[in-house]
């Protein structure tokens, strides 16, 4: 091909609308991968080859393949190949497929912390992204895996659409700190998942006389699989007598809560933290 | 304000009078293979947002300027639109591309409300300009992957990447 063989810029848009002539890009290539391109004609040109994702611009020879190193191309995406020898332009297109290996995975992992025994609790969505960061789209499995030392371990496997995985999982029954872990084609990404007690199962207490005032104490406080709640939750205790109440937050400390309050003789007294109550007492004056 | 105009549920809009040259837009039900329901509202923000996103990016990689990219990508997608514009400029180009018509649908809304996954066939003119004389021009029908996730204020492009046909 010559430069009188070329079109004039100005029918470039008839040209495009069948393949190029003299212009030989391959329809597709994998991301990164080396390839050559033929061209006919003769003397020195400039390649354009213009997508939104990439852009690489080369001084050819027409005539002459003009070769691709690995890793030249490697943006995934839709492309025009451009071809200027003076006033002269020839075009022909190519797509860039993603590589099919996994190199990194995006995993999004929601929440870093929740209580035990939340029933699809833990989420993860996992993209899995080729060596030059290209979202792999053809499918593949993924594994998400939930390991703690105090709990089996829980793992579900599905497979990528559209370069997407995604699973939910149950928090595990025991607190602790759990290690969630995303796999596909030998590549992991892991976060790490605070298991934490729930809201407690039931809160009972107790009361005795010291010195004019009563000291009410919980027993040791748990959520319902047996974990202490942790230091800092409220436990409220109400004392009603006759037409008046009173009422005091206190914290748990070391799993248990407990407080001193005016010993009145027929006095109810109760505690409770979140929706759950415990048992009510009477004090009568004696115990 | 965004001019574009949008028509749920898979009816067909054409441009109105007046609104020459605006892409056509039509928005499939979602098709959703996450777990979390997705609020009316909610798919029309990330629409949106996702248009205004490709008027973004016709401006950045008309006129060369990156920072423009700033409201509406981030990570990937922004950092490889970004080396796309500085690649142009070295090369002595730019680039319109011209949206004419889009075709949507929402594929995954992530259980936390982190993300969301939509395709786009799209049909856009691509033209590849060195100062203002064209190199070349082609329409082309592409389907795109996009995912975007929330900032402050709204919903941003993270990746967007061509699907090969």
């Amino acid at each position: 091909m010559n430069a009188r063989g070329l079109l004039l810029a100005s029918l470039i848009l008839e040209v495009s609308t069948a393949r190029a002539q003299n212009l030989h890009f391959p329809q597709t290539i994998i991301a990164g991968s080396p390839f050559s391109v033929s061209t006919g004609g003769s003397g020195s040109a400039l390649l354009y080859i213009v997508g939104p994702a990439q852009v690489l611009r080369r001084d050819v020879t027409l005539g002459e393949p003009i070769s691709f190193a690995a890793g030249d191309l490697y943006r995934a995406g839709h492309y025009l190949a451009v071809v200027v020898q003076g006033s002269s332009t020839e075009t022909d297109e190519l797509d860039v497929q993603p590589a099919h290996e996994a190199e990194s995975l995006g995993f999004l992992a929601k929440p870093s912390r929740l209580p035990v025994n939340v029933h699809n609790g833990i989420s993860g969505a996992v993209y899995v992204f080729d060596r030059y960061h290209n979202l792999i789209l053809s499918p593949m499995p993924v594994t998400l895996e939930l390991a703690s030392t105090s709990s089996p371990t829980l793992t579900k496997t599905v497979t990528t659409q559209n370069g997407l995985g995604w699973a939910t999982l149950d928090s595990a029954a025991k607190e602790g700190a759990a290690r969630f872990t995303a796999r596909a084609g030998g590549v992991s990404s892991t976060r790490i998942v605070n298991q934490v007690p729930g809201e407690p199962c039931s809160i009972s207490i107790a009361a005795k006389p010291v010195g004019g005032r009563l000291e009410v104490q919980t027993a040791p406080v748990h959520d319902c699989s047996g974990n202490p709640i942790p230091d800092g939750t409220v436990v409220t205790f109400t004392e009603s007598a006759g037409i008046s109440q009173s009422t005091v937050d206190v914290p748990v400390k070391q799993g248990i809560a407990s407080v001193a309050m005016p010993a009145i003789r027929g006095a109810k007294i109760s505690a409770a933290s979140g929706v759950v109550a415990g048992n009510e007492i009477r004090w009568d004056g004696a115990r | 304000m965004i001019k574009r105009m949008l028509v749920v549920g898979g009816a067909l809009l054409m441009p109105a009078s007046g609104l020459a040259g605006e892409p056509s837009i039509r928005v499939e039900p979602p098709k959703l293979q996450g777990s979390r329901p997705l609020e009316k509202q909610t798919e029309d923000s990330v629409i949106q947002n996702y248009l205004e996103s490709w008027t973004t990016m016709q401006r950045a990689l008309d006129q060369n300027r990156a920072s423009q990219l700033d409201p509406d990508f981030t990570g990937a997608a922004r950092d490889q639109l970004a080396a796309t514009v500085t690649a142009q400029r070295l090369a002595g180009i730019h680039t319109v591309y011209q949206d004419r018509s889009h075709d949507l649908q929402i594929v995954f809304y992530s259980p936390e409300g982190l993300s969301i996954q939509m395709t786009d066939d799209v049909e856009y003119e691509q033209r590849v300009l060195k100062n203002d004389t064209v190199l070349a021009a082609k329409v082309i029908h592409q389907r795109y992957l996009i995912v975007l996730t929330p900032s402050e204020v709204r919903w941003q492009v993270r990746i967007f990447q061509a699907i090969p046909g």
